[in-house]
């Protein structure tokens, strides 16, 4: 089949739940395909592989419809936490691995992690801020050097 | 639905290459399935893992995705992935006899 996708670049630009996980399912599952697959973090989607702070991503409750929940309630204290904590237990019963865990397995796959150089440098951040499976910071020129010939997927 | 042979064994294969119909499969035909996919010699460890699959869908009904693979099977993801590049579940499953993994995980 010549119409096959034989590689794709994913960037994850959100530090939300919501805005990590989809991407990262992405990646995984080309690589089960086959797939080659890079993924690019950018703006607040660093987050999910920054060392401090990839264990505590938390589900957006503020300014998000989908869950139907009064918008003043999403803004309550601790509902942020109290709404991942139960999302990550109904993920736990489905077998999805947390974030770091899944990060760390899409990195095992072979897949390219890189952090966005102009994120880094306006959050002062580091390569050694980032998780060791993090090959590199790097530009947005580089990313589509990384990317030629192949999709791109933006999150 | 097509047809192929390997071993001298006229089997059913779905669209992807995956049988249709696993009772068709013997140890002997799958040096050739994993020639087609690319993967020759067939090592100790490729067989290892092919074996397990078989195993776990005989008794499971179906075949683990890569995730469940390296749990189950002690072989990690990384060198799953260096037998297995194009994919270890679903390689496995073909190279197996079984049909494709399903899950998104």
């Amino acid at each position: 089949m010549s119409d096959r996708i034989e590689k794709v670049s994913i960037i994850i630009s959100k530090g939300s739940l919501e805005g990590v996980y989809p991407g990262l399912i992405m990646a995984n599952g080309a690589r089960a395909e086959g797939i080659e697959a890079n993924l690019f973090f950018t703006f607040f989607g660093l987050d999910a592989v920054h060392r401090a702070r990839h264990e505590h991503i938390k589900l957006a409750t503020v300014g998000n419809p989908g869950l139907h929940l009064a918008t003043m309630l999403g803004g309550l204290p601790g509902m942020s936490s109290v709404m991942t904590h139960y999302l990550d237990h109904k993920m736990a019963q489905l077998d999805i691995p947390s974030i770091p865990e899944f990060v760390e397995m899409i990195a095992d796959t072979g897949a390219g992690l890189y952090g966005c150089k102009a994120s880094a440098d306006l959050f002062g951040l580091h390569k050694e801020d980032l998780i060791p499976q993090v090959r590199d910071i790097i530009t947005v020129g580089q990313f589509y050097g990384l990317a030629a010939g192949g999709q791109i997927i933006f999150t | 639905m097509t047809t192929a042979t390997y071993a001298e064994r006229e089997v059913s294969l779905d669209a992807e290459g995956f049988f249709t119909d696993p009772s068709q499969w013997d140890e002997a035909e799958a040096p050739a399935i994993a020639a087609a996919e690319g993967i020759s010699p067939l090592t100790d460890r490729h067989w290892e893992v092919i074996r397990f699959m078989r195993r776990e869908y005989e008794e499971k009904g179906a075949a683990p995705n890569v995730r469940a693979l390296a749990k189950t099977s002690g072989v990690s993801i990384r060198e799953l992935y260096q037998l297995f590049p194009k994919g270890p579940a679903k390689l496995a499953a073909k190279i197996a006899g079984v049909p494709k993994p399903v899950g998104c995980i």
